[in-house]
């Protein structure tokens, strides 16, 4: 005689269905923002969404394929000056000069990794701080893009996305909306696939992963290029919102990379909630400090290196350990099914 | 015979690059360890003279006299209280807390000091040059520098393969597990290792600082010139990083004679060139 | 007083216990032999005896004080030495400066450089050649002049046959009395039960983490160890 037990694979959990709802409810207040708030709000939310979306990148790099990189400013960089450079010098209209220039950011990052994937480790972090400095000193030398100073978006270009001052700011406010919903959204579906369930083990372990199959190269490389590509994407509509752009703000380690890393560090590496926690985190100290100038980074400092003492989990990771949390249902949960007991066992 | 003073004038220029690099390769030879805030110590050494000489009006060579101690003295202070908690395994957390203790040096010198940029003065050293022959004229400060540079490699030299610290130091490198089976008490060698790390960055923070301006932000690039030699020479050799702080030195001053906004990116594409045809190095003696 | 002993030692790797209350004492002198099969426990209990393992502080003594808790470059100035299994020479090192780096102990002894070379003439004559050059039992003879030159009381000898052709061991054996004469008490951890045997005043038998056997040799019947070695 055997016993029957029938097992059911879930997904969700009730907070990450909780989760669902309130994300959608702060989605429908974001989506009308334009509608009720003001430009300064706009701005503001646009900025947290591009930082949100440099954490998730390199959440995804450093936090699950050990590609930790000091870099990412290059294609940052690039992704702005390869915006000037198809909306000015080829006439491009903005709206398709973005996504090129993300796809530009690509294009560059696959020989770049040839040359810096032969660097391992810290050797690899700095190697990619050489790359973005050898564009930047590169983009200094092109004047026809502003040199070394630096050029202004040119009205033209400004009048081609949008008549109208108001229309602009919206239409850039959703832009960004859609790339800090759509990076996240991106990392999620990713993380859930079959695709990320290797990613997830490559984070976990290299070589076991590698040992049972999981390409290992490949997936990095790819991770490489998609987190090139967004970035890239990002970089030009930060400098399409700023209206100008110069190689030491285009490629600034300070801002593109440094900030991003403190967030994702101290929201927490390697989950999806730990860099959205951090961004949080990032803006509240930066409104809490802002008149305080260089103390402000003085106590992120700070903080980034008491969070890899005390927790390298980070905040998030804290959290989630002590409540059991997973509010982005990416892994799978055995559920055994049996007349009379419902016992959830995790797999 | 220009080009002949140009690649002599790099070749001291490398003489300074080998004295920033020869303190991350220690780090990185005995405990795998990348110290991100390499250059700012350079810096936040060059600060500590300039202190010193604005407190007691010594020339800024003698304050070398207190500021090798200081910063020996706060190198095995910083690893045996902070960076050993990093190590173990994992490469994140070394790398992101000295990631976090550049920007906090940084941003401490910048609130202590301001951004303006500093020099120390050396008097009539600054502008005095060796006149060979007509067509070469070599300052006698790199000179100093360069010659400064051969002392300290060579005594880095014999302290790791004649004396019984650097055993301990080659060793713990090998095999710190078993090292430890033999009396080496890892944690004080690490302090040990970061301790003369320090001292030698910090003699080059003080060149450093007669040589050229300084201010609180110039420590990233100088990390990045240490990286670039370390990679060229190749790893656990002193003297190949002395010919890779010559070859990236050459590479700038050829560069700079090109044009001069070419400088920095010749030594850039310089080290690429490197990465792309020898990853180990032109002279690795270590197993990475 | 015995020069060691442990006390329902147990040891653990993470959730996985591998030791389960082993009692063992070696007298200042005597030659102990541990032997088991692969999985045993025995390379657990050396690691756990030189400090790579964590211990509670009283379940082992050396010459009466409780060492358990000890960080292992502690313990070796106490006086224990370990030949690691697998040798584990520093590759970028020399021969001579391998067996220098015992003297980081400090500890006072009759092992110098020149006594271990005359004991190990084949060393002597490699002495500047990096380690990994070195023919297998040419390394093993280095681990033990390693081991040596920390003057040790009592040396921990991790399966030193491991590996070497037979000429070779009875070579690395054969210079054990020349070891004992010197003082030193020797532990040999072996899954080679004859050599042990030959060797040992003692012999203890692990099986699973746990001593099912102890005694002088001649006391054991080949039966008794086969039962204790393989545990039916």
């Amino acid at each position: 005689m055997t016993i029957r037990e029938a097992w059911r694979i879930e997904r969700s959990t009730a907070a990450s269905r909780a989760a669902l709802v309130a994300a959608g409810l702060a989605l429908a207040v974001l989506v009308s923002l334009p509608f009720w708030g003001d430009s300064g709000d706009m701005r503001l939310v646009v900025e947290i969404c591009y930082y949100l979306a440099l954490a998730q990148l390199w959440n995804l790099l450093a936090g699950y394929t050990g590609l930790v990189s000091v870099g990412q400013q290059a294609y940052v960089g690039l992704g702005g000056y390869m915006f000037l450079a198809l909306s000015v010098l080829w006439g491009l209209p903005p709206l398709l000069a973005l996504p090129f220039a993300g796809a530009g950011a690509a294009l560059v990052a696959l020989p770049t990794a040839f040359v810096v994937f032969r660097l391992r480790g810290a050797y690899f972090a700095i190697g990619t701080w050489v790359v973005a400095e050898v564009f930047r000193l590169l983009l200094a030398l092109v004047t026809p893009l502003g040199g070394g100073t630096g050029m202004s978006l040119p009205v033209a270009v400004v009048q081609a996305l949008a008549e109208g001052r108001a229309v602009r700011d919206a239409l850039i406010y959703y832009l960004g909306l859609g790339l800090g919903v759509g990076t996240v959204l991106l990392v999620f579906l990713w993380l859930r696939s079959r695709y990320g369930l290797a990613l997830t083990a490559i984070r976990d372990s290299e070589s076991a992963a590698a040992s049972v199959g999981v390409d290992n190269p490949r997936t990095k490389l790819a991770v490489y290029l998609i987190a090139a590509a967004l970035a890239g994407l990002a970089g030009g509509l930060i400098f399409l919102e700023k209206l100008r752009i110069s190689p030491d703000a285009a490629f600034s380690v300070g801002d593109w990379t440094a900030s991003v890393i403190f967030i994702v560090v101290i929201g927490g590496i390697g989950s999806i909630e730990g860099p959205i926690l951090g961004t949080i985190v990032f803006f509240a100290l930066r409104a809490l400090l802002a008149d305080y100038g260089a103390w402000y980074l003085i106590t992120l400092g700070l903080l980034a290196v008491a969070t890899m003492l005390v927790a390298p989990q980070g905040l998030w990771g804290v959290i989630a350990r002590s409540l059991g949390l997973e509010l982005f249902p990416v892994r799978r949960r055995l559920r055994r099914l049996r007349s009379g007991t419902g016992s959830r066992r995790e797999q | 015979m220009a080009w002949l003073n140009i690649v002599l004038q790099g070749t001291l220029l490398g003489g300074l690059y080998a004295l920033f690099a020869a303190g991350l390769s220690l780090m990185f030879g005995v405990m795998r360890l990348v110290n991100i805030a390499h250059g700012d110590l350079i810096v936040l050494s060059a600060y500590c003279s300039l202190v010193i000489v604005q407190a007691t009006g010594l020339h800024p060579l003698l304050s070398l006299g207190l500021v090798v101690p200081l910063m020996f003295a706060f190198g095995y202070a910083l690893q045996r209280g902070l960076l050993n908690r990093t190590l173990g395994g994992d490469i994140l957390p070394p790398l992101l807390v000295t990631f976090g203790l550049s920007v906090i040096i940084q941003n401490a010198l910048l609130e202590t000091f301001s951004a303006d940029s500093r020099r120390l003065q050396a008097g009539a050293l600054e502008t005095a040059s060796l006149r060979l022959g007509d067509a070469i004229s070599l300052g006698w400060l790199p000179i100093i520098v360069f010659a400064t540079a051969v002392l300290v490699i060579a005594l880095l030299r014999f302290l790791l393969y004649r004396t019984a610290l650097g055993r301990a130091f080659r060793a713990t490198s090998d095999d710190p597990e078993t090292a430890q089976l033999y009396g080496v008490d890892i944690r004080h060698v690490f302090g040990l290792a970061t301790a003369v790390a320090l001292s030698v960055l910090s003699i080059a923070g003080v060149l450093l600082a007669i040589r050229t301006n300084f201010d609180p932000t110039i420590g990233p690039a100088r990390l990045l010139y240490a990286f670039e030699a370390v990679t060229i020479g190749g790893l656990g050799s002193p003297w190949g990083t002395l010919a890779g702080g010559i070859i990236l030195g050459v590479a700038q001053s050829l560069g700079a004679a090109f044009d001069p906004g070419f400088e920095i990116l010749a030594g850039h594409l310089a080290f690429l060139a490197v990465l792309l045809v020898r990853p180990r190095g032109l002279f690795p003696r270590m197993a990475d | 007083m015995n020069l060691l002993e442990t006390d329902g030692l147990t040891a653990f790797y993470g959730d996985f216990q591998a030791l389960f209350g082993v009692d063992l004492a070696i007298a200042e002198g005597e030659a102990v032999a541990i032997i088991g099969a692969n999985g045993a426990g025995k390379s657990t209990l050396l690691r756990t005896i030189t400090g790579q393992l964590a211990a509670p502080a009283g379940r082992v003594r050396f010459a009466g004080s409780p060492i358990g808790s000890l960080a292992p470059y502690r313990i070796v100035r106490h006086g224990i030495a370990l030949v690691p299994e697998g040798r584990r020479l520093f590759s970028s090192l020399s021969v001579e400066e391998n067996l220098r780096l015992g003297e980081q102990c400090r500890r006072q002894g009759p092992w110098t450089l020149e006594r271990v070379y005359r004991l190990f003439p084949a060393l002597a004559r490699r002495r500047q050649a990096p380690a990994p050059a070195l023919s297998g039992g040419e390394q093993q003879m280095a681990a033990l002049g390693r081991a040596l030159m920390t003057n040790p009381r009592l040396l921990l000898c991790d399966e030193i046959s491991l590996g070497l052709a037979p000429t070779v061991i009875r070579d690395i054996y054969a210079a054990l009395p020349g070891i004992r004469a010197q003082g030193t008490s020797v532990l040999i951890v072996e899954q080679d039960t004859n050599r042990a045997l030959a060797v040992a005043d003692r012999v203890y038998c692990l099986q699973e983490g746990r001593v099912t056997l102890s005694g002088a040799p001649r006391e054991l019947t080949r039966d008794r160890i086969r039962r204790a070695y393989f545990g039916v």
